[in-house]
């Protein structure tokens, strides 16, 4: 029922396409991380939590059609529905059915709960598209409840040196896990491009702990020995140096190997993901049931060749994603991470 | 092991050396008697044989994780470090048990005797008790290395602080060998069992690239001008009639160099002089390559003494007559030395040359002609100096002849380990030969960070395979490649080995037309080898 085009994933029957690169006339959007939503198509059909996050990112005027999780619509005979990533807030996978067969479009997930998203929820379908970000058996995540853990204590011991904790985590996901994390561990500032995301989700309902915007442009005395959370894009610049008497840490799933923690010589590195880890990856698969797996991004040579190992028909198909953000290996990090 | 945990962690989470220096000050109040003395070996290269060899680690790994050969062999490439693979892919552990540093360490010393069935029990036992970041030190503890984000000299440096005491007094009393059960830490660190010890090195006096002009060093009068050369930098100790011979990284190579050690022997005097071990033969010196041969044997049989007769350039006098001579200046030292060496003609020991002159002028000619004698280039002291712990910028510098450079292609491209394993980062380099191209070299360093991930990105979209450390890629990129000496050899497939390879720099400007061919490089190799 999919196809791998030059333009994104087609569905030949609904003709529609699902996160796709290039612009098209309909386009079905997983979430709102900038490698799966690009900009030029026609229409748009996301969650509903995605929508302001595509009108913020893409433009007020796009034509965007906002639906529920589980809510099916019909387009050209096929029947559409989306389900619950896990990823970030309004992540979906979509689920298309036609004459009887089931396909699954994952987008990017996680299976762990990190209580702000939406919990991922296995689809059962007879062709599935996965991502493998960290397709490695080298890549297994702590519980959310010590991650958080780890980020109060990093936050504790620096307020017992009278340092100001500077967070590096993707604007979209990462940066809003992290102010829960620490919502009781002191003032929260975060940058104003995790501000204007911030903003977005509080329009649609999502509460989210008290924070503070800075331009750090600006005079950031008052940051000192407080929290503050900065996107990737930061990382090399001179303003977060202006932060005083700060130690930053970097929260990427890239964090897991010391290699990685060092290349980037942060002051910490902590390995929490808005991805699967390898178990998630091959739970998720195997929830699936399905017969035919296509891997799109990250580790997929790898993870292709292991999932046919262990009895699953699985091929690698060429796409455009993980260009940006997380998925992006340390290979590309000057784009983003 | 927590103490010794966090101490690693912290080490490792930053390159600051402030934080470093208060991470191991931490450790020094903290951490037991015994986990000190460990920590302090460990770090200083006096790590005990790995009781076990890591491809039965490795094997042990797939065993509980099931995870075939190849996803490991993939996992292992992009960790860099095999320590920490296994540490990643094993299970969470089912139940934590806290030891010190010093209680693993005592087990671990006591495997090498046992069979290979009860060391899997405890090895397998220990993954099972102890969390990722501990796994990985254990692994670590095990086998292989055990270099992980600080030097020699940081180490120094804040124990000297901890101590209250100078570097070098610290350097000496910790250097040479020292038995954990008859030492107590501070006593160690504070010298108390250094003069008991014949053996005892002096740290060496180390030498910066010059990096001013001549005429600014002052006046030549000033300074004493000695060829460089390319051998093992030794001390050479006799003291109440035993002789030592230690080389810079702190290895005894007395039993090496027995020709050494004889002439040495007799010498009446004490004394502890700086020299160079080189490979000499009729007055001429030979490459490193000849010396190498004389290395790491067993046995050194009497063919090897006369086809390859090794000889002293003594350098410094650094202890006489039980005396430490360091403080002195060096006309002072260098003239004792003189004075030593003219009472027993023994061509093994043999003055380094001074280069005399009275301007500076003559010099530079002489530094240019210096590959012409297997010199690496020339050493500038000043008389007035001091005998330094380490590298100290200022009184002695190192001023080396250019390197020899040429141009050629990448071809192969491997991820780097430790904090490069996220990255292409050892090169392989081809030359021409006819229509082919034939490997000349590996090399590690030279590039910047900026410059590793853009190779990186052309290996990612040129590589021929998928799966295995090592990529082949299309051969595009031109690097210039320097190295200091050139000889024959079977190991590269050009049929050359270039000694101390490096990136000097990527030439973007080049093409794959522009390679150097093997016939034109093997033009540099001296006539003497």
């Amino acid at each position: 029922m999919l196809t791998f085009t030059d333009k994104g994933i087609y569905c030949e029957p609904g003709k529609f396409y699902i996160d796709p690169w290039r612009p098209v006339d309909y386009a079905i959007i997983t979430h709102g991380h900038a490698d799966h939503a690009k900009w030029g198509m026609k229409n748009y059909l996301c969650h509903h939590y995605t929508v302001p996050i595509l009108q913020s990112r893409i433009g007020a005027d796009i034509a965007v059609q906002g639906v529920e999780y589980h809510e099916v619509i019909s387009r050209n005979g096929v029947k559409i529905s989306l389900h619950p990533a896990g990823h970030i807030i309004g992540s979906a996978q979509i689920r298309i059915e036609y004459k009887g067969k089931v396909s699954v479009v994952s987008g990017d997930y996680k299976i762990q709960e990190d209580g702000l998203s939406t919990p991922f929820e296995p689809v059962k379908c007879h062709e599935f598209v996965t991502e493998s970000t960290f397709g490695l058996p080298i890549y297994r995540w702590q519980p959310i409840a010590t991650q958080n853990h780890q980020l109060q204590q990093w936050v504790q011991h620096n307020q017992a040196q009278q340092k100001t904790s500077v967070f590096v985590g993707y604007s979209l996901g990462k940066a809003q896990r992290i102010m829960q994390a620490l919502e009781e561990a002191g003032p929260l500032y975060v940058h104003y491009s995790i501000g204007k995301l911030n903003r977005a989700f509080e329009q649609i309902g999502v509460r989210l702990p008290k924070y503070e915007i800075v331009d750090l442009r600006e005079d950031v005395k008052h940051l000192d020995q407080g929290i503050v959370i900065v996107p990737p894009s930061l990382l090399e610049s001179k303003v977060i140096k202006k932060i005083p008497h700060m130690a930053h840490a970097i929260c990427s799933g890239w964090m897991q190997v010391r290699g990685a923690r060092r290349w980037r010589s942060a002051d910490a590195g902590f390995p929490i993901s808005d991805h699967a880890d390898w178990e998630g990856l091959i739970e998720a698969v195997k929830a699936t049931g399905a017969e035919q797996v296509h891997v799109t991004h990250g580790q997929t040579a790898v993870f292709a060749k292991y999932l046919n190992e262990i009895g699953i028909a699985a091929d690698v198909v060429p796409t455009e994603y993980g260009q940006e953000e997380e998925e992006d290996s340390p290979e590309h990090k000057e784009v983003q991470s | 092991m927590k103490a010794f945990a966090a101490l690693i962690f912290a080490l490792d989470s930053t390159n600051k050396t402030t934080a470093k220096l208060d991470a191991i000050q931490q450790f020094l109040r903290d951490g037991e008697e015994k986990d000190k003395l460990w920590f302090l070996a460990l770090f200083t290269g006096k790590r005990p044989k790995r009781p076990l060899n890591t491809t039965l680690l490795k094997s042990w790994a797939m065993e509980v994780t099931q995870i075939p050969e190849w996803l490991f062999l993939e996992s292992y490439s992009a960790v860099g470090d095999l320590g920490e693979t296994i540490a990643l892919v094993l299970p969470p552990p089912s139940c934590v048990v806290e030891r010190s540093l010093s209680e693993w360490m005592t087990d671990i010393l006591l495997l090498k005797s046992q069979s290979e069935n009860d060391k899997k029990a405890f090895v397998l036992q220990a993954w099972d008790t102890l969390l990722p970041q501990e796994r990985f030190i254990f692994n670590k503890l095990l086998g292989g290395s055990f270099r992980i984000g600080v030097s020699s000299k940081t180490l120094i440096n804040a124990l000297a602080r901890f101590y209250g005491m100078d570097e070098s007094a610290v350097a000496h009393s910790i250097m040479g060998q020292w038995n954990m059960e008859e030492v107590v830490f501070d006593r160690l660190v504070q010298g108390h069992y250094s003069d008991t010890e014949l053996s005892k090195p002096y740290p060496f006096c180390l030498a910066y690239a010059l990096e001013k002009s001549l005429p600014d060093l002052g006046s030549r009068a000033e300074w004493q001008a000695e060829y460089k050369w390319d051998g093992i930098r030794g001390q050479f100790i006799k003291r109440d009639g035993e002789v030592f011979i230690w080389s810079r990284g702190e290895e005894l190579l007395t039993e090496q160099f027995p020709e050494i050690a004889a002439a040495l022997s007799g010498w009446e005097e004490d004394f502890v002089i700086d020299g160079e071990l080189l490979a000499i033969k009729d007055d001429l010196v030979l490459p490193f390559s000849e010396l190498q041969k004389r290395l790491n044997r067993k046995q050194i049989s009497k063919k090897m003494l006369t086809d390859l007769p090794v000889s002293v350039f003594l350098y410094d006098l650094l202890e006489y007559d039980n005396e430490d001579w360091r403080a002195r200046p060096l006309s002072e030292r260098r003239a004792q030395l003189e004075l030593l060496v003219s009472r027993h003609a023994t061509p093994s020991l043999r003055l380094s040359e001074v280069i005399q002159g009275d301007e500076w002028s003559t010099l530079p000619a002489i530094r240019e002609d210096a590959r012409s004698r297997n010199s690496e280039g020339l050493m500038l002291k000043h008389l007035a100096s001091p005998y330094h712990s380490g590298r100290k910028k200022g009184d002695w510098w190192k001023w080396k002849v250019d390197p020899l450079t040429i141009d050629a292609v990448l071809i192969y491209a491997q991820k780097g380990s430790g904090r490069r394993s996220a990255y292409y980062t050892d090169y392989t380099f081809a030359v021409r030969r006819g229509d082919e191209l034939v490997t000349i070299a590996k090399a590690y360093s030279g590039l910047t960070d900026k410059e590793i991930q853009e190779v990186s990105r052309f290996v990612n979209r040129n590589a021929t395979e998928k799966f295995g450390p090592v990529r082949t890629v299309k051969p595009e990129l031109v690097f210039e490649i320097a190295f200091e000496g050139i000889a024959f050899s079977n190991r590269h497939k050009s049929g050359v080995a270039l000694r101390f390879p490096r990136i000097l720099r990527w030439r973007k400007d080049k093409t794959i037309a522009d390679i150097d061919h093997i016939d034109e490089i093997k033009k540099l190799i001296p006539s003497s080898t």
